[in-house]
Order: C-alpha cells, then sequence, then structure tokens
C-alpha cells in the first residue's frame, strides 16, 4: 500500500519463524482433529489462502492426507460496506467440497478487531452447516472488539492500535515475512 | 486513506481495511457505456464473476445491500429485464419497489421528474429506469441526488445488456481483443446494438454490423462511410450477411419489430429471413467456435432459425444467468454510504 | 404614433444600409418621424440620446414571430412579446397567425391590430393564415383577411401538404399583391422526427428529420410559384439544397424570396447534444451526467450541421437570402422540462437576435469556436438583412413607407446599440415569457442601448 511505504517497518517474524509457525499450527489442527476425513481448510482472502495451501501441503507431509483448501472473499458480508465510498474488488469464493457436516478450519494472516472473521463466519453458514468451524491465524495482534478468539496462533504480539501488523508471502509479495509499520521511526 | 462517509456527518478518514485492493469506482449513474473505460469495464465483469458464484449457490442471498432500497421506474413493459434486476436487488439483501407507468397515457416530463423525486423521497437509494424516449435518464440524472441505471431508454442505450454481453464473450472466449463481433438486425432502432458497438469496442473487439440499407443509421450505411461519422466508434458495416459472417466469433442477433414492414422500412418478413435469418448454413461460415446472442425476446423463427436459436453454438440462456450477476455487480458498485 | 417631442440620437456611427447611408452624426425625430439625418442636426432637439460610439440603425424588422396571443398566453402575449421585441433592438414584428383560435378571419387580424395599439411596446403586422383554421384543406378568405391589413399569408408551424391547394393558394393570394409565406416541409419525411438526421441523431437515439424533407418541399413550392407566377416567401431556411434551390429559381426570375433564423446561422446540431452550461433555473444535481439532451436546442427546421450554416451564411452574404427573421417561439417552462421527444420544437429569440447575428461579423463565434464559416461578414450587410431586407422581402413600404429606413418622413424607428459591449444571455431576465434558449449563459458581443419606437423610447438599458 501506497501509504505504508512511509512508515518505518520493523520485522517481527523472519521467514523461518513463518515456517516454524505453520509446521506447528498443521501439528496442532491434525492434534485436536480425531479424524482427518472431515476437515476442511478455507483460507481468506487475500493472504489467508496461501496460508491455509501450505498448511494443506504439510499435512500430507506428516501425515500423506490431502486435505480440501477452498478460497473464502467476504467482500459481501463486510459489516462496513456502507461507510466505504469506494469498495473493495471481489473475487470469487471457492470451496470445492461441500461443508455441511465438516470441520472447518479458518485461515486467515491477521486477527485484530474480529470483525472479519464474523464475516467470515456468516459466510461460511450460508454455504451450509459446519459441524464446527475453528480458527488459525499467523499473528493475533489483540484489540478485538467482538468476542472472537483464535484456536491456533502462530505468534501473539502486541501492539498499540494506530500500529500496523502487515503479513508478507512468497505467492502474492514475493517475500515471507511479518512487519509491525508505526510512525515511529 | 478513504473517506468514511456518512449522510450528515462529516467524513473522516479511515484506514482501507488490510491486504485489501481498492479500485477506484467514481461513477454515480450507469447511463451508457459511450463514456466506460477498459478499466471500468473490466471492473464491473470482475465483480460479475463474484456474484455469479453467490447465483450458483443454494441459497442465493449475500446481506452486503441491506437496508439499501432499490426502485424500478418501467414507463416499457419488460418482463425479463426488470425481473432480473429485481432479483440481483434482493440477492443482494436490498429491498425493492417497482413501479409500473402506464405507458400508453402522454408522459409529459414533468410526472417523470416528479415520480422520480418522489422515490427518492421515499427513500430509494438506486433508481433503475426504462423509459420508451430516448434520453430520459439524462433527465432524471439531472434532478435527482440518487444514482440512475438506465435499463434501456428509446433506441438510445441499454448499458447493462451489453456489459451482459462481454460478460458472456469473455467467459466463453478470454481476451476480448481482435474478436470479430457481427451484429444482425434493425440496427437503426436497436438500443442494445449502440451501447454494444460502444462497450465492445472499447474492449478491443471488431464489429461488424449487418442488416438492411433501410435499418441502419443514416451516416453508418456503406455508402456513407467517411461521411459524417466522427465521435462515433469505428465499425464496419455490411448489408450482405453471408460476407459479413465470415470467420465471426460472435453473432449476436437483433429483435425485428414486426411493424417495421408497415413503416415501410421492408418489403415482407419473408425476405428479411431470406437475407438476415442466422442459420445453420450461414452460421457454418463463421468459426466454429461462434457464439450465438439474442438480448431476447427471440420472435421464434425470424432472426435466428429454431435450430441455431437452441443449438450447441447459442449462449442465450446464459445471457439471462449472467445479466442477474452483472446487474448486481452495478448495483453493489453503486450502492453509496448512507 | 405621433409625438411631439423631437429627439436627436447623436454622435452615433449612422447605418441605413437600404439607402448605402453610412456616416457619423446625428438622427432628428420630430413628431414621431424622421426629420433629418447628418452630422450636426441634433442641435434643435429637445431630448438627446448621445450614441458616440455606438450604432445607430432602423429600429430592426422581424417578419417571422410567434406571439402566441391569443389561446397560449401562457406561453407570450402581445404585450410582453412586444416588450421583448423592444429589448431585441425590433420595432416591427409581423406574428404568425397559428394561435388559438387561428387568424383566418377579419375578426381575427382586427383583435391583433387593437390589442397592439393598446398594448403592445412596438408595431405589429399580423399574417393571416393560407388555409381556414390552417387544417390544410381549403383556402382562407384571404380577400378579407387582405382587407383587414393582414401582410402576407402562412399556416407556419405546418405546410400546406397537398400541392394542388398550394398551387390555388399561390394563385389566389396574387389577387391581393400579398405574399404567400411558407414553412417548406414534408410531412411524411419529416414525420415524429425531432432533429436533424445525421450523426448526433444516431449518436443520441433519436428519430430524425432529413434535409431532403426541407428540400422536396421547396423545389415543389418553386415549381409552383414559377408556374403561376405569383410571390413565393420562403421562411426559415436551413439545408444547403434550400438556398442552392432558392439561388437558381432567383437567376431564373422566380418572383421568390427567403429568410433565415439567427439560430440557423450561428449554431449546429451538435446543440442537442453537448453539454451546455446549466441552464436558468434547472440545477444538475450532479456534473457527471455526460450526454445532454437540450431540448431548448429543439427547433423545427432543426439546426443542422456546419456545412449547412455555412451555406446559409454564404446565401445571406450574397443575396439569396433576403431577410434574417427571429421565428420567436416561446414556450412555458414544463412545454421543454420533459423527453427530447415530447418537448415542444421553437427557440426564445427576439432578445438574442442582435448578439447572435453579430457574431458573424466577428472571429470567434456564440460557442466560443471559430464559426464554420470564417467570420468578418460585413456589419453592413447585416443590418440590411434586418431592416431594408425584410421591407422588400414582403413589401412592407405598402404598408409603412419609409419602413426599414431612416429617410425624411419614415416612421421615426431607431434602433442604438453597442457592437462591442459584452453581455451574458441570461432566460430569467428576459422580458418574453419564453425562456427556452440553447444560448443560455453564453456570452455575446452587440448589446441593445435603446430601441425607439414612433420616436419614443421603447426600451432603454
Amino acid at each position: 500500500m501506497p501509504w505504508s511505504a512511509l512508515m518505518a517497518e520493523h520485522v517481527i517474524l523472519s521467514p523461518e519463524d513463518i515456517r516454524r509457525s505453520l509446521s506447528r499450527i498443521a501439528h496442532e489442527i491434525v492434534e485436536s482433529n480425531p479424524t482427518l476425513d472431515d476437515l476442511v481448510l478455507v483460507g481468506m482472502r487475500t493472504r489467508g489462502v496461501p496460508l491455509a495451501a501450505r498448511l494443506a501441503q504439510r499435512i500430507a507431509d506428516f501425515e500423506g492426507r490431502a486435505v480440501p483448501v477452498g478460497a473464502l472473499d467476504i467482500g459481501l458480508y463486510r459489516d462496513d460496506i456502507s461507510y466505504l465510498d469506494l469498495k473493495p474488488q471481489l473475487k470469487p469464493t471457492e470451496i470445492p467440497t461441500d461443508i455441511a457436516g465438516k470441520r472447518v478450519v479458518l485461515v486467515d494472516d491477521v486477527l485484530f478487531t474480529g470483525r472479519s472473521i464474523r464475516a467470515a463466519l456468516d459466510a461460511l453458514i450460508d454455504f451450509g452447516r459446519p459441524q464446527q468451524i475453528q480458527l488459525a491465524v499467523l499473528v493475533d495482534r489483540g484489540h478485538r472488539e467482538l468476542p472472537i478468539r483464535a484456536d491456533y496462533v502462530g505468534k501473539n504480539i502486541p501492539t498499540a492500535r494506530q500500529e500496523d501488523v502487515q503479513v508478507f508471502l512468497d505467492e502474492t509479495d514475493g517475500r515471507d515475512a511479518v512487519v509491525v509499520l508505526s510512525t515511529e521511526p | 486513506m478513504v473517506q468514511r462517509a456518512t449522510r450528515g456527518k462529516p467524513a473522516e478518514e479511515v484506514r482501507p481495511p488490510e491486504g485489501v485492493d481498492i479500485p477506484t469506482w467514481e461513477r454515480r449513474h450507469v447511463l451508457d457505456l459511450d463514456d466506460f473505460s477498459r478499466r471500468e469495464m473490466e471492473q464491473v465483469i470482475e465483480t460479475a464473476d463474484a456474484m455469479k458464484e453467490v447465483l450458483s449457490r443454494e441459497i442465493r442471498r449475500v446481506p452486503t445491500l441491506r437496508g439499501t432500497i432499490v426502485a424500478t421506474l418501467f414507463y416499457e413493459t419488460s418482463t425479463r429485464t426488470r425481473s432480473s434486476f429485481e432479483l440481483a436487488a434482493k440477492a443482494l439483501g436490498a429491498d425493492v419497489v417497482s413501479v409500473a407507468a402506464g405507458a400508453s397515457s402522454v408522459q409529459k416530463g414533468e410526472s417523470l421528474v416528479d415520480s422520480a423525486r418522489t422515490l427518492q423521497a421515499i427513500g430509494a437509494d438506486i433508481l433503475v429506469m426504462r423509459h420508451r424516449h430516448s434520453g430520459a435518464p439524462y433527465l432524471v440524472a439531472g434532478h435527482v441526488d440518487i444514482s440512475v441505471i438506465n435499463a434501456g431508454d428509446g433506441w438510445h442505450a441499454h448499458p447493462t445488456q451489453a456489459l451482459l454481453d462481454a460478460y458472456t464473450i469473455q467467459q466463453h472466449l478470454g481476451d476480448l481483443r481482435g474478436k470479430k463481433v457481427v451484429i444482425v438486425g434493425d440496427i437503426l432502432h436497436s438500443r442494445v446494438a449502440r451501447s454494444n458497438i460502444w462497450g465492445l469496442t472499447t474492449m478491443g473487439v471488431q464489429v461488424v454490423l449487418c442488416g438492411p440499407p433501410t435499418l441502419l443509421p443514416w451516416g453508418l450505411r456503406p455508402d456513407h462511410r467517411g461521411n459524417e461519422n466522427r465521435a462515433l466508434p469505428p465499425v464496419e458495416v455490411d448489408t450482405n450477411l453471408d460476407r459479413a459472417i465470415e470467420g465471426a466469433d460472435v453473432v449476436m442477433a437483433l429483435r425485428l419489430q414486426l411493424e417495421r414492414q408497415q413503416a415501410g422500412l421492408l418489403p415482407s418478413l419473408r425476405e428479411y429471413m431470406r437475407l438476415y435469418q442466422v442459420d445453420e448454413e450461414r452460421l457454418a461460415r463463421a468459426k466454429p467456435s461462434v457464439l450465438v446472442m439474442h438480448p431476447g425476446p427471440i420472435n421464434e423463427g425470424i432472426e435466428l432459425s429454431p435450430a441455431v436459436a437452441h443449438g450447441a453454438r447459442s449462449v442465450i440462456e446464459e445471457q439471462v444467468t449472467n445479466g442477474v450477476a452483472v446487474r448486481m455487480a452495478l448495483l453493489y458498485l453503486l450502492a453509496k454510504g448512507r | 404614433m405621433a409625438n411631439k417631442e423631437t429627439m436627436a440620437i447623436r454622435g452615433g456611427r449612422i447605418l441605413d444600409p437600404g439607402r448605402g447611408v453610412d456616416l457619423v452624426g446625428d438622427v432628428l425625430i420630430r413628431e414621431g418621424r424622421i426629420a433629418a439625418v447628418g452630422p450636426g442636426v441634433a442641435a434643435e432637439a429637445g431630448r438627446i440620446i448621445d450614441a458616440a460610439g455606438l450604432i445607430v440603425c432602423p429600429g430592426l424588422i422581424d417578419i417571422h414571430c410567434h406571439l402566441r396571443d391569443p389561446g397560449f398566453e401562457h406561453k407570450e402575449t402581445i404585450e410582453t412579446g412586444t416588450r421583448a421585441a423592444a429589448r431585441g433592438g425590433f420595432t416591427t414584428i409581423c406574428c404568425m397567425p397559428n394561435t388559438e383560435p387561428p387568424i383566418d378571419s377579419r375578426a381575427g387580424v382586427e383583435y391583433i391590430l387593437r390589442t397592439a395599439a393598446a398594448q403592445g411596446a412596438v408595431r405589429v403586422l399580423p399574417i393571416g393564415c393560407i388555409t381556414r383554421g390552417r387544417q390544410g384543406k381549403e383556402l382562407a378568405e384571404m380577400g378579407e383577411l387582405a382587407e383587414a391589413s393582414a401582410v402576407g399569408f402562412s399556416d407556419d408551424g405546418s405546410p400546406v401538404a397537398d400541392a394542388a391547394l398550394m398551387r390555388h393558394a399561390l394563385e389566389y393570394a396574387s389577387a391581393f399583391g400579398l405574399p404567400v409565406i411558407e414553412h417548406c416541409e414534408e410531412p411524411s419525411l419529416s414525420h415524429e422526427g425531432v432533429m436533424h438526421e445525421g450523426w448526433v441523431a444516431n449518436r443520441l437515439g433519436l428519430r430524425g428529420i432529413p434535409a431532403a424533407a426541407e428540400e422536396a418541399a421547396v423545389a415543389r413550392n418553386i415549381a409552383l410559384a414559377e408556374f403561376a407566377g405569383t410571390h413565393l416567401h420562403v421562411a426559415h431556411v436551413s439545408t444547403a439544397g434550400s438556398v442552392k434551390l432558392v439561388r437558381a429559381a432567383k437567376k431564373r426570375g422566380v418572383q421568390v424570396t427567403a429568410e433565415v433564423t439567427p439560430h440557423h446561422l450561428a449554431l449546429t446540431d451538435e446543440a442537442v447534444m453537448l453539454a451546455a452550461p446549466v441552464p436558468s433555473g434547472v440545477e444538475g444535481a450532479d456534473g457527471s451526467i455526460g450526454l445532454m439532451y437540450d431540448t431548448n436546442a429543439k427547433v423545427n427546421p432543426p439546426l443542422r450541421p456546419a456545412a449547412d450554416v455555412q451555406a446559409c451564411i454564404e446565401g445571406l452574404a450574397d443575396g439569396t437570402i433576403d431577410a434574417i427573421a427571429t421565428d420567436h417561439a416561446p414556450h412555458a417552462i414544463e412545454d421543454k422540462l420533459c423527453e427530447f421527444d415530447l418537448a415542444a420544437f421553437g427557440i426564445s429569440g427576439l432578445e438574442t437576435a442582435l448578439g447572435l447575428c453579430l457574431t458573424l461579423t466577428e472571429d470567434v463565434g456564440a460557442h466560443g469556436h471559430a464559426p464554420p464559416h470564417p467570420g468578418h461578414a460585413p456589419l453592413q450587410m447585416i443590418i440590411e438583412r434586418l431592416t431594408a431586407g425584410p421591407v422588400r422581402a414582403l413589401g412592407l413600404a405598402r404598408f409603412v413607407p419609409g419602413l426599414g429606413s431612416l429617410a425624411e418622413g419614415a416612421p421615426g424607428d431607431v434602433l442604438v446599440f453597442d457592437p462591442e459591449a459584452e453581455w451574458v444571455v441570461e432566460p430569467e431576465r428576459f422580458a418574453s415569457k419564453g425562456k427556452n434558449t440553447p444560448l443560455a449563459g453564453r456570452t455575446l458581443r452587440g448589446r441593445v442601448v435603446a430601441t425607439i419606437y414612433g420616436g419614443k423610447v421603447v426600451y432603454q438599458a
């Protein structure tokens, strides 16, 4: 984003840190779920999608099992549509399997106010009635405005509200890093 | 930063949601495609893709435009376009108010502007209107504060039809640049043709118009070409369909009003069909992957032979489905902060 | 109107093109008539109007306008129409009979004359109908109309569609020495059209009126006038083809005269679609409408493309066209504030005529772009076509000797104007009830300073 270029960047997670976090989350998912047969990973656009794909890859590596991966665009479910003059570009949602009765693991890069997750829950329920929805995030930066919590967290990063946490991934940004952006140098 | 806009309150600056691509959409009305940029058309098409996915679900509804009121004001009867807009609005969770104004009584402008302002006063956020007189939506747009979508005005424009046509073609043939689209029939009286001429040429399409000379607009007839044809997009014109359809990627047939024959513009329907009906023999001259399109409603057996209308190359029914998705996209893009 | 006061207009540039007069000096008016013209004649005057740096010419004459009275008083009355004329520099106007009831009888003509005398600001000369009720079926009682002092016959608004009836009208009118003034239009070709049939109409999706609709009728009527050997006056010429037909007919010696409107000399069909400055009284809610369907540019005959405008200017310059006539057509707001197809035809033109015509004399046209014809039309020619030309075209000197000139004994009808003054067209300030003009917000150069009718000032800026 153009404006973020003016802010100071402070790297919180290196590519190695990210790799380890994702491995740990993948293990935790496998441990917490009695069977992989009814599991579906759904990544939230945009960066939740490659994260979900990486998690599925790791699960396949450990367990030799392919878990279906979907992509969810929450643009149509945001609660702030009426406050934005310019609306986000919508992309299609692609969920390759019926989620009714399944355990869905929502995957996102940063958990902040919780509003995106609320929108995602609404969207998923429109697709069908899952047995359970779990949440995996790479970073939890606090400042929840809704009663939402993550089941799997890569790293907890306490932040000031006006700071920004930005996740960069190789698939979308050409590099792996999690940075905190602030106005202080 | 983006402006948070709430009616009656000063704008605050809010940060854009993270990781989200915010393209610019500054258009308040959709009246015609004549000034749409390529980027804008692509934006509508991309948004329509997301909407089409919603329409493929079991529950074809999202809460996006909850609380928004879409009013339809149709001075010409039209089941398909009006229902299309109504379904589009409802799929986005908006409320719909439909007004079917009588088309037979003499409608003077004051009552048109009045009707629109009344709907605005009731609380409509977006007004979708169709009218038999060209320019009517421009008159309304100049007298209301809400958004106006033109669902067809006289002979002049039908932008949502042209958008769904472009979307349909792209779905099948990919990038529209360099594709050859032949539009056949009564071009003179067709708002679908005019809007498609604008939309398709913007997307880089080679447009060929084909029809009898009496049904081609002045200045576009083959003998008039290069004469007074300024400020209109470049198109080719041919009165011979067998020649025009050679190598076409898309054939778009227009509805023929059966009254044209009575007005002295055609000798007979029989001759029209002989010279301009798209049948299998003619279609064989186009590319094998050719798409057959029609804005509907079809005069069965006249513009298209039944075999072509219902054959494998026909995407006419998809046009209808895509119409709902495209209209959802426009409602989404136009919906304003409250 | 006899007026014992003497008045002088002093020190202006006096243009009386009908008599070849162009000098700096004074005009003396006594008892409502021109007493003297020349340097120094102002000495004995009671009232003096200083015209230094201004142009002084005969009061302008408009041989084609619509006063809407009786029957459509919400659009205009004889009182408001004549005030508009005065404001525009006109001291004599000929009004068309398409009123309700139409002027097809002595009573109608007398009503116009009586009302003008009582309430009018300037001289009104009525035109009577060609056909009874303007229905195009039977001749009107032209003899009675002539006796009542009608100055010509016209069904304007409508053509006489039946060629045989037109022939009879031309023949019959000749007994009274009065011209038939024909609105030339072949109705089956113009049928339901709303603007010129060209690329603009195509762009806007509007049904067009082809140039041939006018030209076919002009050709027909010239042939009939030639055959009958009587006087045909072609109203509001608008196309190159029509100009050619009139030119050739005059060359052959046919008794044909012609007029053109100021808007057909300065505006093209693009005026319908160009976004004009917001017209008075109408608030544009959002600038992003794009195209505009300007009903104020809807007129019959329609505005034509540049090539036709140029041909009309050339026809005016070479004398093919004898007169400029406004075809002033006032309408109420609701007649224009509607869908283009449904809007009434007509432009309210009396108060912008002079300014618009003067754009032909300069490099810059009414739009602020170069006009179709590269400017520099002589001022004397323009004034001639607004004074002596109209008088000659309809033979009005028979009714009012000296009309349209500043000859001694001519009516004391004088116009004083400033050829350099720039002003912005503000329709809401028109004296006319009709605010319908496509020129709203535009800057014109050439402004009326004073209009004197019968030695009395009827308008002063």
